[in-house]
């Protein structure tokens, strides 16, 4: 009989596993739905390009319909609940679908009202209406102090508030008013870098263009009013304009299921990528505990994974893929001769990184 | 060397450098409540270096680090 799967989140993590399991798996052997509350796929690296180049919100949103493979069925609606006793995921419409195979590609929530006075004073790049009245307030600011960190961990794509603090030096350098604004990054880390071997490569940017830092800098609130940054290891800082990346949580879905842990992330195994304690249950991408950076890259690579060991066991095939913390990272600083990193980070004992 | 502490959270940091056990631990601080003994297994050697740093800058206590095969527990107080 054919095994219905259902994927909760239609971003990159379950749009791949969603396309690879229609790949191998034929319509007799299995269904593959996908739930997606906005029916939109955002590439959210474009994010970057729109708040500081010319690039059109419109050539990084498409339909999730267009990019699915055909035979994959697409449900707009909103889960708000997932019940594993009964195999069933409820919906905001009333709709419930049941499933043999659950794959839990919710991704991460933002929560600027975490950090008090986030949300009244910080801007951010990681939607796209955010990205756009960023770009609005940077045309406009031509003096001052412009600060740029991190509302918490963890957050999406690690290297972007770094990245975003190069490109900025460069677009100012190109409109000659580099001279009148300060760009000062906040670290959480005793380094700019997460990655210790990458650090002095950005370092040396950082150093060259005169871009300020401080680290060891854990935001803990912002006072809008006197224009500060406080953090948990006790320094204030003031600015004239400030950049944060909300604090990130799971997704609601998962908290209103109690699938997840204090942040909302789904405990699952690192190796099998199974949520802890499910035979049936899977999570990747951004949904997941793991320690690793929250990245389509990520997502990418755990979704080939699920894909090949779901239908490995719906065709009888004993053989199982492991995840091995493969992650692949792309940094763009935005200079003329732009730069690139490229890292892996293995979970896999014995694992090296490589740049 | 005295006895292993409990902790209330352990955090598997082994192997993976992006993010990093130091920002697992920031995280799993943020999220404890005062008092919880948080666990770090790390096997980057730069954690015995950076995570006592931070723990000292944060006002947080660092109650010890224990060497294991290939890697090392660090454990910490949640302490404000």
């Amino acid at each position: 009989m054919s095994k219905k799967i259902v994927i909760v989140g239609g971003g990159p993590a379950g749009t791949i596993v969603a396309n690879l399991l229609t790949k191998k798996l034929k319509k007799e052997e299995a269904s593959v739905t996908v739930i997606d509350k906005t029916g939109r796929h955002v590439y959210e690296p474009g994010l970057l390009y729109v708040t500081l180049s010319d690039q059109d919100p419109k050539g990084i949103v498409k339909d999730e319909k267009d990019i699915l493979n055909k035979k994959v069925r697409l449900i707009v609606d909103e889960a708000t609940k997932i019940d594993t006793k009964r195999k069933m995921v409820e919906m905001k419409s009333g709709n419930r679908f049941d499933y043999d195979y659950l794959i839990i590609a919710t991704g991460a929530r933002l929560c600027p009202e975490e950090v008090p006075g986030l949300k009244e004073a910080a801007y951010h790049f990681y939607t796209v209406d955010e990205a756009l009245k960023l770009k609005d307030a940077l045309e406009k600011f031509d003096k001052g102090k412009i600060v740029i960190g991190v509302g918490g961990v963890p957050y999406k794509c690690p290297p972007a508030p770094a990245e975003i603090a190069c490109f900025l030096d460069y677009k100012l350098r190109k409109r000659k008013t580099r001279d009148k604004v300060e760009i000062h990054y906040l670290s959480p880390l005793p380094r700019i870098f997460p990655i210790e071997s990458v650090d002095p490569i950005v370092n040396k940017i950082f150093e060259k263009e005169g871009i300020k830092y401080t680290t060891f800098f854990n935001v803990e609130s912002v006072d809008p009013k006197r224009k500060e940054v406080h953090s948990l290891e006790g320094e204030t800082i003031g600015y004239d304009l400030l950049i944060l990346i909300p604090p990130h949580r799971g997704s609601k879905v998962i908290e209103d299921s109690g699938l997840g842990d204090r942040g909302g992330w789904v405990p699952t195994d690192r190796y099998t990528l199974k949520v802890k304690g499910y035979d049936d249950v899977y999570a990747i991408g951004d949904a997941t505990d793991l320690p690793i950076s929250k990245s389509g890259a990520a997502a990418h690579y755990e979704a080939k994974v699920v894909a090949n060991n779901i239908a490995s066991e719906i065709k009888g095939i004993e053989s199982r893929d492991k995840y091995n913390g493969k992650v692949v990272c792309l940094c763009d600083a935005g200079n003329k001769a732009i730069y690139m990193i490229i890292l892996q980070s293995p979970l896999v004992p014995d694992g090296s990184i490589v740049c | 060397m005295s006895e292993e502490p409990k902790v209330d959270r352990l955090i598997d940091a082994r192997n993976t450098f992006c993010p990093g056990p130091l920002m697992e631990l920031i995280r799993a601080i943020k999220e404890a409540k005062v008092g919880e003994v948080i666990g770090v297994l790390s096997s980057d050697t730069g954690s015995k270096r950076d995570i006592p740093l931070w723990t000292s800058k944060a006002g947080h206590k660092l109650i010890g680090i224990y060497e294991k095969a290939g890697y090392a527990e660090i454990v910490v107080q949640k302490i404000k």
